[in-house]
C-alpha cells in the first residue's frame, strides 16, 4: 500500500519547535530542542539516534504521554494543549498502540488479561473483550498461551503478548520504543517481521525508535536525533 | 473502566499479596472484635438494666421519698429544721441511700403541687412468710412493685386495678414451694403469713399471677395494689395509728422535660425527693456506659494504629506498582479511575477486617456469654451479657470499612498523580 502522504489532510500528528528540558537555572538540560515534524496517516517512521540523544522522549511528546515545554503538537489539526485530559486519555486508549522498551505485563495476570488491558480500560464488556483479545492472540500464533501466567513466556512470546495488547484497540497508529532491543536478533526479525506485516496490510502508521540500522532501514522513513535536534529527515526506500 | 472491573481488579489486588494483606487487615480485625464485644457488653446489660428498671416503675411515674438529710445537694450537711427535715431510717432500696418516713400531712403538700398527678402512698407490709401448705419461706415486697413491670419468666403482669389479690414471685420460690414448672406454678393460689399490730398471727391468700426472673437490683416479690391494701389493713388490725409510708408515688407529664424539673424542684422545696426510675439508676447505668465507653476506646486505638498500617500498605504497594500504574495510565486510565482502584482496594481490606472481626467477636462473645450464664452469673436470670445486633454489626463493618477508606485516600491519591513516563523510566 503506498500512499502519498500530501494527498491526505491534516497531518495525523505534527510538532511544531518542540522543546523539552529537565532541571532548571545552571543545570536545565535540554533533552529537545526545537523539533519539527509532521507524521502522516500510514507512513512507518523510523526514529534513529545514539543513546540519549532523546528519542524516547521525542516519543513520548507525540505520543500525548509527555507535554512539551514549547512549542505545540496538533493531533488532526487539534492543538493538543486545548484538549481536555479526558479526551487525551481517550485518544492513548482508542487511537493509539503502545510497545515500550520493556515489556511491562502484569505477572499476576494471564495472557489473555494483559492483551485486553487496552479493552478493559475502556470499558469494554468481559465477553467482548474475551473475543477480540483471543481474536487478536490467534492472528500472533498465541491463543493457545491465553490462560498462562505472562511471566511464564520466552522473550519473544512476551513481546508478542505486548503486540498483541498494542493491536487489541485497533489503533490508527503504533508506538514502538525499542521493539527488539531486549531480543535476540533471531526473534527480533520475526517481531519486526509481524510489525511491518501489520503496518503493511492494515495501514497502521508505525512510527518505531530505535538505533538498530537495519530496523530502521525497514521504515520508508527516517528521522535522525542528536543530542536533541532533529539533523535529517529522509525518505528512504523501504523494504 | 467498568465499575465491576475496578471492583475485580481491587479484589484481585489485595488477595495478590496475601501475607501482607492478611496483617494489614488483623489491626483492622482487632479493632472491630474490640468494637463488637464492647458495643455488645453495652448492648447487653442496658438492655437487662432496662428491663429492671421497667419492673421498678413505669416511665411516668416519680417515686417520692423524705429526702434524707445527708443525700441533699452535693452532699453537704443539711442543718436541721423542725418545719422540714424528717427522720432517716434505713431503705430497703440499695440504690436510694438512706430514706424517711412520709406521712399524710406530707402526702397532702404533695398533692398540692401542680404537675403531680395521682399521689398515692406506698403503703408497705412486713411479710413473715409466704407459704403453700406446710412450706414456708422468708420473703419480701418491693414497694413500688404495685407501679412496675416484672421481667417476667412466666405468667403475666399485675393488673393494677384488679380487685382480685395478685401476686408475683421470684422464680426461686417455684421449686422451693413445691410448685413444679413455672408454668404450672402460674394461677397457684398461695397463703402470706404477717404479724399484726396486735401480735397476732394472719394469713391473706392471694393467686399467683406471674415469676419473675432473678434481679440485680430487687429479689422482692411484687403484689398488686389490692393485695398491698389488704395486707396494710391486715397489719393495721384495726388500729388507727399514724399512717407512716416509706415512699409515694405520682404522675408526671413524661414529655415535659421542663415541668419535670420544676416539679422535683418544687419537691426538693418541701424538704423531700422525687426521682423518675431512671434518676434511681442514673448511677448504675453512667457506670456502665464509662465500663463500656473505656473499652471502646480501647477499640479506637486499634484502629487508629490499624489505619497507619494501611496507610503505609497501600504506600508500599503504590510504591511498587509504579510500573503497572504508568502503563494503565499510559494507556488512557483517567486519574479517578486510579484512584478509586487504590481507595477500592483499602476499602477491600476493611471490608475483609471488619468482617472477619465481627465474626470472631461473634463466636467468642457467644460461647463466652453461655459460660458466664451458666457459671458465675447463673444467679441472673435473662441477663445475656453479650448482645449481638445485627444492625450494629453492619454498622461495625460500615465504620471500619470508612475508616480503610479515609486511610487510602493518600496512597491513592500518589497513585492517581502519578506521570505516565516518569512510571514508565522507573527501573
Ligand atoms: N526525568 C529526567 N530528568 C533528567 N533528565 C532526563 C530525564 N529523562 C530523560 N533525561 C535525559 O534526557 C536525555 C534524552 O533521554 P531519552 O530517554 O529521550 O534518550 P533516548 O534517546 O531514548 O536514549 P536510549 O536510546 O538510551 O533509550 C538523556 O540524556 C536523559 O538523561
Ligand atoms: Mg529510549
Amino acid at each position: 500500500m503506498k500512499t502519498s502522504p500530501a494527498a491526505q489532510g491534516p497531518p495525523l500528528l505534527r510538532a511544531r519547535s518542540l522543546s523539552r528540558w529537565y532541571g532548571s537555572g545552571a543545570d536545565r538540560f535540554h533533552a529537545l530542542t526545537d523539533v519539527s515534524l509532521d507524521i502522516h496517516r500510514g507512513e512507518s517512521v523510523a526514529v534513529v539516534g545514539k543513546s540519549g540523544s532523546g528519542k524516547s522522549t521525542l516519543m513520548h511528546l507525540l505520543a500525548l504521554l509527555d507535554a512539551p515545554d514549547q512549542g505545540s503538537l496538533l493531533l488532526e489539526g487539534a492543538d493538543v494543549a486545548t484538549l481536555d485530559r479526558r479526551r487525551l486519555d481517550a485518544a492513548r486508549n482508542q487511537r493509539f498502540g503502545f510497545v515500550f522498551q520493556q515489556f511491562f505485563l502484569n505477572p499476576a495476570q494471564s495472557v489473555l488479561e494483559n492483551v485486553v488491558l487496552p479493552l478493559t480500560i475502556a470499558g469494554v464488556a468481559r465477553p467482548e473483550r474475551h473475543r477480540r483479545g483471543m481474536a487478536v492472540l490467534e492472528q500472533l500464533g498465541m491463543a493457545d498461551k491465553a490462560r498462562n501466567r505472562a511471566t511464564a513466556l520466552s522473550g519473544g512470546q512476551k513481546q508478542r503478548v505486548v503486540i498483541a495488547r498494542a493491536l487489541v484497540g485497533e489503533p490508527d497508529l503504533i508506538f514502538a520504543d525499542e521493539p527488539t532491543g531486549n531480543l535476540d536478533s533471531a526473534t527480533g526479525t520475526v517481531v519486526e517481521d509481524e510489525l511491518f506485516a501489520l503496518h503493511r496490510e492494515r495501514g497502521i502508521t508505525l512510527v518505531v525508535v530505535t538505533h538498530d540500522e537495519d530496523l530502521a532501514a525497514r521504515c520508508r522513513r527516517q528521522v535522525h536525533v542528536h543530542d536533541g535536534r532533529i539533523v535529517s529527515d529522509r525518505l528512504g526506500d523501504a523494504a | 473502566m467498568r465499575t465491576s472491573d475496578l471492583l475485580r481488579a481491587a479484589a484481585a489486588n489485595t488477595v495478590r499479596s496475601k501475607l501482607r494483606t492478611t496483617l494489614t487487615a488483623l489491626a483492622l480485625v482487632v479493632g472491630a472484635f474490640t468494637l463488637t464485644l464492647t458495643t455488645a457488653l453495652g448492648a447487653g446489660v442496658t438492655d437487662y438494666v432496662t428491663r429492671q428498671v421497667d419492673s421498678l416503675g413505669a416511665q411516668d411515674v416519680l417515686v417520692i421519698t423524705a429526702a434524707p438529710p445527708t443525700a441533699a445537694a452535693g452532699g453537704d450537711p443539711v442543718a436541721y429544721d423542725p418545719e422540714t427535715s424528717t427522720p432517716a431510717a434505713a431503705s430497703a432500696n440499695p440504690l436510694g441511700g438512706g430514706s424517711a418516713a412520709l406521712t399524710d400531712a406530707r402526702l397532702e403538700q404533695l398533692e398540692g403541687i401542680d404537675g403531680l398527678a395521682v399521689v398515692e402512698p406506698v403503703t408497705t407490709a412486713a411479710l413473715d412468710y409466704v407459704g403453700v401448705g406446710a412450706a414456708r419461706y422468708l420473703v419480701s415486697i418491693d414497694p413500688t412493685s404495685s407501679i412496675g413491670r416484672a421481667d417476667l419468666l412466666a405468667g403475666a403482669q399485675l393488673e393494677r386495678d384488679a380487685a382480685e389479690l395478685q401476686l408475683v414471685l421470684p422464680v426461686g420460690y417455684v421449686q422451693a414451694l413445691g410448685l413444679g414448672d413455672p408454668a404450672a406454678a402460674v394461677g397457684t393460689v398461695v397463703d402470706l403469713g404477717l404479724t399484726d399490730v396486735l401480735g397476732q398471727p394472719r394469713e391473706v391468700r392471694a393467686r399467683l399471677v406471674g415469676l419473675t426472673n432473678p434481679s440485680l437490683l430487687g429479689g422482692g416479690a411484687g403484689a398488686n395494689a389490692a393485695l398491698a391494701d389488704e395486707l396494710a389493713t391486715v397489719q393495721a388490725a384495726g388500729v388507727d395509728a399514724p399512717a407512716r409510708y416509706a415512699a409515694a408515688t405520682a404522675r408526671f407529664d413524661p414529655d415535659d422535660a421542663g415541668a419535670l424539673a420544676a416539679v422535683k424542684e418544687e419537691v426538693a422545696g418541701l424538704g423531700m425527693t422525687a426521682q423518675t426510675v431512671e434518676d434511681q439508676l442514673g448511677l448504675l447505668t453512667t457506670v456502665i456506659s464509662g465500663i463500656t465507653g473505656v473499652l471502646s476506646a480501647f477499640a479506637v486505638v486499634a484502629l487508629v494504629a490499624a489505619a497507619f498500617g494501611i496507610v503505609n500498605t497501600l504506600l508500599m504497594s503504590v510504591q511498587e506498582r509504579t510500573r503497572e500504574i504508568g502503563l494503565m495510565k499510559a494507556l488512557g486510565m483517567s486519574n479517578g479511575r486510579v484512584f478509586g482502584l487504590f481507595s477500592l482496594e483499602a476499602g477491600f481490606i476493611g471490608l475483609l477486617g471488619g468482617v472477619v472481626g465481627v465474626l470472631a467477636a461473634v463466636a467468642v462473645g457467644t460461647a463466652l456469654s453461655a459460660a458466664l450464664s451458666a457459671g458465675p452469673l447463673a444467679d441472673l436470670g435473662g441477663l445475656d451479657v453479650l448482645l449481638f445486633r445485627p444492625g450494629t454489626a453492619v454498622a461495625i463493618v460500615v465504620l471500619i470499612m470508612g475508616v480503610a477508606l479515609l486511610a487510602g485516600t493518600l496512597p491513592a491519591r500518589r497513585a492517581a498523580r502519578q506521570t505516565p513516563i516518569s512510571a514508565l523510566r522507573y527501573e
